[in-house]
């Protein structure tokens, strides 16, 4: 048995191609059973994500069903073969394993660590286990792809660091006040990459949300939009007093806060730590102001540098977690092998069973007359004649070689064993 | 047996500590994870070994330099394991169980012998002296653990330079809340240990206050947490001050505890 994975991602194709293969909706039901319909394909599963449409199966001949797969997409989807095969990558046995498991650790994702993907995967799984589609070989996969991915995100630390400046600006507020919950946030100002920031803080437990806006009616439109209140602009400074996380992104071409009106604020809040983000450019907070005690404050290229150097982070646990892979498919490589090798096995004992048998009969019946302990002696050393002999046959089948096919092959032939049932 | 399991402790300490260094520079969850381990199992060793001196002994076992220093250690390792139950902070066993190992190491040091107690030392004053001020004092020693971990997340929070422990240090707010507790458990309990100790000095000696060094020396830590603690109460949240000043006090305490009794000549020196 043969495992194939069959896809495009955002690494291989376009976005357009992407949307054009996916299992959207219903589609992905119609899909999973039209693939198990494939001749010689005995399980699969279907990912659909926008940044990824994968084919798992576990196929007899991978040649053949990688042919029935494509032409399968091509005919679903109604779509050429030459428009998408040139997008498609197709892994069959260790290296399909490999990318499995890689895709669930998400180290193949377009921002590596990301967690979604895990969930995507075994929502995929479910979903195909919930139609039936799946069997031993994908069931069994899948498992391992969940405990390998949990393996890279606790000894990696893969998908600690945030890599997006809104949540960049979530992570630094939770090492300066640890809970979000209950603490008092205002956003001053407007702008797109400010309001998404300030969904995160919301998103992430900040309750008490204040705005000040130049125009005094845009700022009431964006404090409904997040249940806060809104601030009349010349206030803020008095406002800031009892703010926790402010969020800057005026359009001023000067600072709008200095470091004395600060100091007075400071004082003013007992010195409680405050969380100042100036997401302006030209920056409406004066950087001095971070020489302040209990005031952190970061601008825009602050965050973006918190960001670079949390994706190179990333990068660096990658090469961890590629050894921790490797290690899982190892793992799994060996269980497969034994997998296809326990039918030959089987056999190959029954073979000799049968042999052993046959022939202590047919010579007890030639010798009626014997002792029974002769006859006892007589019937160890066949069984231990047979033993011997399919001794290193079992041995070479349990090996985890890269010529096992062949092997299995070899002895299947040797030994006249014919392979197990395939339908 | 106090001996031997004195020796087992301090066996369990030093690796812990040792586990908790490496644990800074290179760590995760596991090592932290060994680390506290490896801590519990030389307090369990480290409490038997008290107890069974106090068995022997008749009276807490804190009369000796060599007593004194294992106690004192022993509360740091028992309020450290409060905090680590409460906040489930990993990281902070690397900066407290190596103040427990050298406190420990010198204890390994200090003489054993078990010398019958001084008649003045025959109180129940004795108790209540000696608990108040170690397990203030132990407070103290955790509140500068803390403050070192403090002062490095706000410089990393404050360059900008988010690498090292960054990730695996608590918040700011946190750690300063630490502090506080710790100081407000240390504080009123030093002032306890220096209000019962003149008590005692009057029933013993008939003078609330000798000037004697590590009378002269208390006075002094007090006065630093005094700061701290009235800073707090005051001026609001005075967060890297305070935790600068816990460092130094705890300092000032070590000196108190064993410079004091090292160089100079005083009415807690010991036999």
């Amino acid at each position: 048995m043969n495992i194939l994975v069959i896809g495009l991602s955002h690494k291989t194709a376009t976005v357009e191609l992407r949307e054009r293969l996916a299992f959207g909706g219903d589609r992905l039901e119609q899909g999973l059973l039209g693939l198990t319909q494939l001749k010689g394909v005995n399980e699969a599963a279907l990912l659909s994500t926008c940044n990824r449409v994968e084919i798992y199966s576990a196929v007899r001949d991978r040649s053949a069903a990688a042919e029935g797969v494509k032409e399968f997409i091509s005919s679903f989807h109604n779509i050429g073969r030459s428009d998408f095969e040139k997008s498609l990558y197709v892994h069959s046995n260790s290296d399909a394993v490999r990318h499995v498991f890689r895709v669930a650790s998400s180290l193949d994702s377009m921002i590596v660590g990301e967690p979604q993907i895990l969930g995507q995967l075994k929502d995929a799984f479910e979903f195909a286990l919930s139609k039936k589609t799946t069997g031993v070989i994908l069931n069994r996969l899948m498992k391992k792809a969940i405990s390998t991915a949990k393996r890279v995100r606790t000894e990696t630390r893969i998908a600690e660091n945030a890599v997006s400046i809104s949540f960049a600006a979530v992570e630094l507020a939770k090492k300066i006040f640890t809970e979000l919950a209950g603490k008092s946030f205002m956003l001053l100002g407007a702008g797109e990459m400010a309001e998404l920031a300030a969904r995160h803080l919301v998103n992430n437990g900040v309750t008490d949300v204040k705005v000040a806006n130049r125009t005094y009616a845009r700022g009431c439109e964006l404090a409904q939009e997040f249940s806060g209140k809104p601030v009349r602009f010349d206030d803020f400074l008095n406002e800031l007093v009892r703010t926790d996380i402010l969020i800057c992104s005026t359009g001023a071409p000067s600072y709008v806060l200095l470091k004395d009106q600060m100091q007075r604020v400071m004082k003013e809040r007992k010195h409680k730590p405050v969380f100042l983000i100036d997401i302006s450019v030209p920056r409406n907070i004066d950087p001095a102001i971070n020489k302040l005690d209990n005031v952190y404050l970061y601008n825009v290229d602050d965050l973006q540098e918190v960001v670079d150097t949390n994706i190179l982070e990333r990068k660096k646990e990658a090469a961890k977690a590629e050894t921790i892979i490797d290690e899982e498919v190892a793992k799994f490589d060996h269980w497969l092998s034994t997998l296809e090798a326990v039918p030959v096995i089987v056999a190959l004992r029954q073979k000799a069973e049968d042999i052993k048998r046959d022939e202590v009969e047919r010579f007890r019946n030639r010798f009626p007359d014997l002792d029974k302990d002769k006859m006892d002696a007589v019937e160890q050393l066949a069984g231990s004649l047979t033993n011997k002999l399919i001794h290193h046959p079992t041995v070479a089948l349990k090996e985890n070689g890269e010529d096992r096919e062949m092997i299995t092959f070899v002895i299947k032939k040797l030994y006249g064993i014919d392979g197990e049932d395939e339908e | 047996m106090a001996t031997a399991l004195f020796e087992l402790a301090l066996t369990g300490y030093f690796v812990a500590a040792i586990v908790g260094i490496i644990d800074i520079f290179r760590g995760g969850k596991q090592s932290s994870r060994l680390m506290i381990s490896l801590a519990s199992a030389g307090f369990v060793l480290h409490t038997v070994s008290i107890v069974s001196r106090y068995v022997v002994g008749g009276h807490l076992p804190v009369t000796s330099m060599h007593e004194a220093a294992s106690f004192f250690a022993w509360c740091i390792v028992l309020i450290y394991f409060f905090l680590e139950i409460r906040y489930k902070i990993g990281i902070m066993g690397s900066f407290t169980l190596p103040i427990v190992f050298v406190m420990m190491l010198a204890a390994a040091f200090l003489p054993r012998a078990m010398a019958p107690l001084s008649p003045v030392l025959q109180s129940n004053w004795l108790w209540i002296h000696t608990i108040f001020a170690f397990t203030g004092n132990a407070a103290f020693a955790v509140a500068f653990g803390v403050g070192i971990m403090y002062l490095l997340q706000e410089h990393y929070l404050k360059s900008k330079h988010l690498g090292g422990l960054f990730q695996r240090l608590p918040s700011v707010q946190v750690l300063d809340d630490i502090n506080h507790k710790l100081i407000n458990i240390g504080f009123p309990f030093l002032t306890m240990a220096i209000i019962s100790g003149s008590l005692w000095a009057e029933n013993a000696w008939g003078r609330y206050w000798r000037w004697d060094p590590k009378e002269v020396w208390s006075l002094i830590t007090w006065f630093v947490y005094a700061v701290i603690f009235h800073l707090r109460i005051t001026s609001g949240w005075r967060q890297k001050r305070a935790a600068m000043l816990s460092i130094i006090g705890f300092l000032i305490v070590l000196f108190t505890f064993f410079g004091v009794n090292l160089l100079l000549k005083s009415v807690h020196t010991f036999q």
